[in-house]
């Protein structure tokens, strides 16, 4: 009964109220849910979404079962063991650079291949494609070089299942 | 082009629907209006939405049909909401359709605008609000199809009022195809066999069967496959009747107020063949110390209900008849013979009766039932009338029993009676309720009088909440907190307690008076020599309901009982 973590890829129909059904029966039933992300896919009637989660292996078993009897759920991937490439935007904020300050983030995104896509005189915004566990370090390296002052919106991972290669 | 009233009215035809539960009101008037001299499908008006619901389901339990009901929006949708979720847990196939306010007004809070759609996700098969017109056909057809398909569960539509009205097509579809919804058919050979090999070397086999086999209809098949294995039978409550209750190899229910024999075989077992049952917590007790020494084959159509609760060994996702079906060429007789000896003896030295009780007690009823009826349907309510009959009712065959056992909803037999009535007007049907249960959806004695259904009322009046008075008295030190019925604001404040004042006030309300009020009939009995003075007295009445209102001991309880989270060590039996 290993509790880790896990990841589900959906496909559901794209209508009205689909993601309260999933969401909510997650609620209804206590599973645990990490992120969730949706959007539509090339048909415009299914939407695919990426689900995070971290349960126990019987835990895990139900909610694939459970979301399989829904009935707006098309197909249930379970993509915790596969190859997979998996990714995660995220956005870092720093507010009240200094000069100093200012560079130490230019050379931070260079070494870390993020992408610094606005400033201004005070303030920098880092984007940050990453798997969710490289986001989680980026975040705990901005967060210990400039305490109280980041401001962080992440997405929540999409993920699709690899060829050649894989990353997660 | 027709509006889509009328295609619903089609749709309600072509699915062979004759007997619709409705209310009216603003956002249903043009559904009503469509349905008004349509002689092939009868309308019958409850008198609560409630009531309207568990009277479907009545009607589709005692059935195998769909039950359909119409309620127009806001309190007519939410009324539905305890009747959606008994049919849920206990699988029964209803089609409810909501009637919702215009779509531009959705999620504006206009008057009597819910959002039941949202509110009923989480309580049943499958909900959705139809928003386009050129939908509607489709969405009814395939709300259908999924409620009766499967595990049968109850499916919500909700038509705002601009669909209703909207023209269009008056085409409904011949055939589903859901791209989320495939019920799984046939079953799994090899999964099969291996299930049979594990049953060949058991030495202690035991059959255990639930809801499922009776909602299939393979009552005939699981008796054939008892027969001839010669492996002795348990069922859950929901599984009662699935082999005839004299059978001598059936042991009775199991669980919480189970009998000695039946919960003992399941702890003694080496395989538990189980068919059609979720392992639901009232069966199970303490998880750890179910069927300790067994390997346990599960057979159900739900996906879902394996392993859920209980780690099963050997799963078959199946329906219930099929499988049996399929396994009856295959099952020779079984060599169980000490085995066999032995839970026979168990059965006969702790049989489940209330011998300990005087007078009129509930049993003796129940039985009177038993021996003196052809295959009667009994609706119970919940608490202890529900148990009892569970343990002493004799259901012949599937859809004779109807009993919320899943939600345990009170205020249900009453209303699913007058459902299992009009769709079985030839056959006795009878409730059995407690005085509580009974208050719940009272107001349906009109419905039973005005549509003149034979429904025989047996209420069982100990003037208590009685399962909840008696776990007072069990586990809480006689702390009757909330659960006497005679209990009036002017009683002391010592009531019950050692040295109190214990001059009762009359029970309110008179039911034989209440019954003439609605032109019904009433008799209260005492004593055991009333009982069938009674039911002759409900017999002679054809034209409505008569109730037979029984005063019984506030002392009874229900036993034997495995108290919540136990095991079968801690059984009490008297």
């Amino acid at each position: 009964m290993k509790v880790k973590k896990r990841w589900i890829s959906l496909y559901v129909e794209n209508q009205i109220g689909v993601l309260a059904k999933i969401s909510g029966m997650f609620a209804a039933k206590s599973y645990n849910l990490d992120t969730l992300t949706v959007g539509e896919t090339q048909d415009p009637s299914v939407s695919r979404i990426t689900i995070g989660l971290t349960s126990d292996d019987m835990t895990f078993e139900q909610i694939k079962k459970q979301l399989n009897r829904n009935v707006v759920v098309i197909k249930v991937i379970d993509i915790s063991e596969v190859p997979i490439h998996k990714k995660e935007l995220l956005y870092i904020k720093v507010s009240s650079c200094s000069d100093k300050d200012k560079s130490e983030i230019f050379r931070i995104a260079q070494v870390f291949s993020l992408d610094i896509i606005d400033y201004n005189k005070n303030s920098v915004i880092v984007q940050c494609v990453k798997t969710e566990d490289k986001n989680n370090d980026m975040i705990a390296l901005f967060n210990k070089n400039f305490i109280n002052r980041i401001e962080v919106v992440r997405g929540g991972s999409v993920a699709i299942e690899a060829l050649s290669t894989s990353d997660r | 082009m027709v509006k889509g009233t009328e295609l619903f009215v089609k749709a309600l035809r072509e699915e062979g629907v004759d007997t619709l539960f409705a209310y009216p009101g603003g956002q249903a008037i043009d559904l009503f209006d469509a349905l008004y001299g349509q002689e092939d499908i009868e309308l019958i008006i409850p008198r609560h939405e409630q009531a309207l619901i568990h009277a479907a389901d009545g009607y589709a339990r005692s059935t195998g049909k769909t039950g359909v009901c119409l309620v127009t929006s806001g309190p007519g949708a939410s009324n539905l909401v305890t009747g959606i979720a008994t049919a849920n847990y206990d699988s029964v196939p209803l089609v409810c359709f909501t009637g919702q306010v215009p779509l531009g007004l959705l999620g504006n809070d206009a008057f009597q605008e819910v959002d039941i759609v949202g509110i009923t996700n989480s309580i049943c098969k499958y909900s959705v609000t139809v928003r386009k017109r050129e939908d509607l056909g489709r969405i009814i057809k395939e709300a259908f199809y999924i409620a009766r398909t499967g595990r049968p569960g109850p499916v919500v539509v909700d038509l705002p009022k601009d669909i209703q009205n909207g023209l269009g097509s008056d085409e409904y579809p011949k055939e589903v195809s859901m791209r989320g919804y495939k019920p799984s058919e046939g079953v799994h050979a090899g999964q099969l066999k291996k299930a049979l090999a594990e049953l060949k070397k058991a030495k202690k086999p035991l059959f255990l069967a639930g809801g499922g086999v009776n909602i299939s209809g393979a009552n005939e098949s699981m008796t054939k496959l008892v027969d001839i294995t010669g492996i002795p039978v348990v069922t859950t409550i929901m599984g009662k009747g699935a082999v005839p209750c004299r059978h001598e190899l059936y042991l009775g229910n199991i669980g919480i107020h189970g009998s000695y024999a039946a919960d003992r075989a399941v702890n003694e077992c080496d395989v538990l063949f189980s068919i059609g049952t979720r392992f639901n917590d009232r069966i199970t007790g303490k998880i750890s110390e179910f069927a300790p020494n067994a390997k346990i084959i599960h057979i159900d159509i739900d996906p879902a209900s394996i392993s859920k609760n209980i780690v099963v060994d050997i799963p078959i996702v199946a329906d219930a008849k099929l499988a049996i079906n399929a396994m009856l060429g295959h099952v020779t007789p079984m060599k169980t013979g000490r085995w066999t000896e032995q839970v026979l003896e168990w059965k006969k030295a702790h049989p489940v009766n209330m011998d300990k009780y005087e007078g009129l007690t509930p049993e003796k009823i129940i039985r009177y039932i038993n021996e003196n009826f052809d295959s009667p349907i009994v609706a119970t309510d919940v608490g202890q009338n529900q148990l009892w009959v569970t343990q002493y009712f004799e259901p012949q065959g599937n859809g004779k029993l109807l009993t919320s056992g899943g939600l345990g909803t009170m205020g249900y037999g009453l209303p699913a009676a007058i459902g299992a009535k009009l769709a079985n007007p030839s056959q006795t049907v009878i409730t059995i309720s407690g005085d509580g249960g009974i208050q719940m959806n009272i107001q349906e004695l009109a419905t039973a009088m005005v549509y003149g259904l034979q429904v025989i009322i047996v209420v069982l009046n100990n003037g208590y909440l009685g399962n909840v008075r008696q776990w007072q008295e069990i586990f809480y030190g006689k702390r009757y907190s909330g659960t006497c019925l005679k209990y009036r604001r002017s009683c002391g404040r010592n009531c019950g307690k050692e040295g109190g004042d214990a001059k009762c006030p009359p029970y309110i309300p008179d039911f034989i008076k209440l019954a003439e009020s609605y032109d019904a009939h009433g008799i209260r009995i005492f004593k055991e020599d009333g009982i069938k003075k009674a039911f002759d007295y409900a017999l002679e009445f054809k034209d409505g309901p008569t109730i037979i209102e029984c005063i019984i001991d506030s002392d009874a309880n229900v036993f034997p009982m495995i108290p919540a989270g136990k095991g079968l060590a801690d059984m009490i039996m008297f």
